[in-house]
């Protein structure tokens, strides 16, 4: 194995596909994929928080759990801390699991409801062998103090706590095991505003305190950008644009990125910008369009954009683009 | 839109669930107006009572537990709460109708597209039934659906979600209400999707010279569509006034910290604003004093005694908070906001 030949990279990602395969007929015959993440590159720095944004069904849910190995990715590579971790199975996959752990979107469906948070907490830990007998239940306290939940929450059921508390508990079994790498999938969608502050705050307070590299999937661009040092818009399977979190709200390339960021509502009334609508909706990735995927939807199009696929290439310093505009 | 024709006035409506043998309200004492052509926007975080307060307007609260206590839901200068069913039905669908969150559920999945507008149509209008398909193609063709012809054919679960909201908008617009009621219209859509149904509902609004009632949580959402906004906390409206005065001159706490806490895309900000705590469960509602005293960065000692009431600030400015109001006596060296 090389061991971190660039060692400031936690986690690198080449030509990564997951397909699922779609049955059908009287023999269960495989008669086609969805391309739910169809060819993504990226690397996640140490220390970083990388936004994955984009609508529904763009694959940045399955995109998140295929790098944490929840899935078998179909093509590409994993490489964490320069090991490849794409094929690995067995004691390997749950070693490696200590150092990546994930945060759900559903705070309800996360947690089973027949545990006691102590033992939610706790699992992580006594699944590793970590933690002594003794000193078991001071390191959970510690942890609910930490992602800030009263001690006593030990003892308590998840359905004693608001949306917001649970997502707290989530995070602390995420933080159990002290990991390298967190995948946070949507984890404040399913709460209110003032909440998702609260939540979000204390993601970015935990992350600077553990030092964690944080991959951030979410669909609310404000949110991500908030969050995140870089970002990557998704599209249909693809990587679309990547670049800084300003840079790429600033001075977007991509005619979706730019379309996305128009629409969001501005809580601004003095403020109502133009907004670039899109027509129609997202296609199915069973049947992604030919050429680039955006290209039926996107304002910009030109005749080659339905024969000719674009590639993710770097456009300015640090800001890589896939289209054909910037070829 | 200066017409000052008050469409729909809403006046002290309690709205109570019995639960266990108690009476709990969702919706306490909340009263505010809708003028004809106007975009009221009612925000608020979930469990205020936003939504229950819509589906009192339409008397849609479970029959089992759910009643309208006290108030007058005014439409027209006719009081809606002593309505019978059947009287209602006149109403419904015909000069109110609504949009709900989750097209999926709001339409019957078995039924085709085209039976169920048609329905519609059969319902409230004196339409022949030949020219009623007709009519129903002409209202997807006004939202945006260029095939309705196939459209009328095909049954839910073959539309995507914009598409299924645009059917139900077309469904709602179809006899020309002057109230449409939109609970959440957008919640379940992403982004692109949702300004597109936004400026649906925009040009259908222009166009019908209809009132809308816009339920939703977020701040942005309101900012696009609203003329004026209401601002419910725990069951009551905290705040009311047109949605400049909202973003620009916040005086209710719970109004300024929800616009703080939302993290703002021109914005680069460390750490985002919070409120703390969580909205009391309506069992637990504090009985007297302010609802929000427990999570207000503001809070006084007598918040906890005083039930603040709904008073205006200045013209066309309501607040629900003691810091605004006059009678009450000041202590020494408080400087009067």
């Amino acid at each position: 194995m090389s061991t971190a030949k660039n060692s400031d990279f936690l986690l690198e990602i080449k030509d990564l596909k997951k397909y699922y395969p779609v049955r059908g007929g009287f023999f269960r015959k495989k008669i086609g994929d969805v391309k739910a993440v169809d060819n993504i590159s990226l690397e996640l720095k140490k220390g970083e928080t990388f936004g994955l944004v984009g609508e529904s069904g763009c694959g940045k849910s399955t995109a998140g759990r295929t790098i944490t190995r929840l899935f078998k990715p179909s093509d590409g590579k994993i490489l964490f801390e320069g090991r490849d971790i794409t094929n690995i199975r067995g004691r390997e996959l749950r070693n490696i699991r200590q150092d990546i752990q994930m945060v759900f979107q559903d705070p309800y469906a996360s947690l089973n409801p027949k545990m006691m948070v102590g033992s939610i907490v706790s699992e992580p830990l006594v699944n590793y062998g970590r933690g002594s007998e003794g000193k078991l239940k001071e390191e959970v306290m510690n942890l609910l103090t930490k992602v800030g939940l009263p001690e006593d929450a030990y003892y308590k059921y998840p359905h004693e706590f608001s949306g917001g508390q649970r997502q707290r508990i989530g995070i602390a079994r995420a933080l159990a095991l002290k990991p390298k790498l967190i995948v946070a999938d949507e984890p404040v969608s399913a709460l209110d505003v003032s909440v998702q502050s609260q939540v979000l705050n204390l993601l970015k307070s935990l992350q600077k305190e553990f030092d964690l590299t944080l991959l951030f999937i979410a669909h609310d661009l404000s949110v991500v950008k908030h969050m995140s040092d870089r970002i990557g818009v998704m599209y249909l399977g693809n990587l679309v644009e990547v670049a800084d979190a300003d840079e790429i709200y600033r001075n977007p390339k991509h005619p979706y990125t730019k379309a996305l960021i128009s629409a969001i509502p501005q809580p601004d009334p003095r403020n109502k910008s133009k907004r670039i609508i899109l027509s129609g909706d997202v296609p199915s990735p069973q049947n992604p369009p030919k050429g680039c995927p955006f290209h039926p939807r996107c304002p910009e199009a030109m005749p080659e954009c339905s024969e000719k696929r674009p590639l993710l290439k770097e456009v300015n310093n640090n800001h890589r683009a896939s289209c054909l505009l910037y070829e | 839109m200066s017409n000052n024709e008050k469409l729909l006035e809403i006046k002290n409506l309690h709205t109570g669930f019995d639960i266990e043998g108690k009476t709990y309200h969702a919706v306490k004492d909340v009263s505010f107006d809708v003028k004809s052509k106007e975009v009221v926007c009612v925000v608020g975080e979930s469990g205020c009572g936003k939504s229950v307060m819509s589906l009192s307007i339409m008397d849609l609260l479970p029959k089992h537990n759910g009643k309208i206590d006290k108030g007058q839901i005014l439409f027209q200068g006719k009081d809606l709460v002593p309505l019978n069913t059947k009287e209602m039905n006149s109403i419904r669908g015909k000069d109110i109708s609504m949009i709900f969150q989750e097209p999926m559920t709001a339409l019957n999945p078995v039924l085709t597209i085209g039976f169920q507008m048609d329905e519609v149509l059969i319902n409230h209008t004196k339409l022949k039934i030949e020219d009623i398909r007709k009519k129903s193609i002409s209202l997807l063709k006004q939202v945006g659906i260029s095939r309705g012809e196939q459209i009328v054919h095909e049954y839910p679960h073959q539309l995507s979600g914009g598409m299924r909201q645009r059917v139900v908008i077309a469904m709602a617009i179809a006899c020309q209400p002057k109230l449409l009621i939109a609970d959440e219209p957008t919640t379940a859509l992403d982004v692109t999707v949702q300004a597109q149904i936004l400026e649906l509902i925009q040009n259908i609004q222009e166009e019908v010279g209809m009132a809308v009632l816009m339920i939703t949580h977020d701040l942005g959402v309101v900012a696009e569509m609203a003329d004026r906004v209401v601002v419910m906390y725990a069951g009551q409206v905290v705040e009311e006034s047109d949605v400049d005065r909202i973003f620009y001159n916040p005086q209710h706490p719970y109004t300024k910290a929800l616009l703080n806490s939302i993290p703002r895309l021109e914005e680069e900000q460390e750490e985002l604003n919070t409120i703390k705590g969580i909205v009391p469960s309506l069992k637990n509602m504090p009985l007297e004093g302010c609802r929000f005293v427990d999570r207000c960065p503001e809070a006084m000692p007598e918040c906890k005694k005083i039930t603040p009431r709904l008073g205006e600030t200045e013209e066309g400015h309501s607040v629900r908070c003691i810091l605004y109001d006059a009678s009450r006596p000041k202590s020494e060296g408080e400087v009067r906001l």
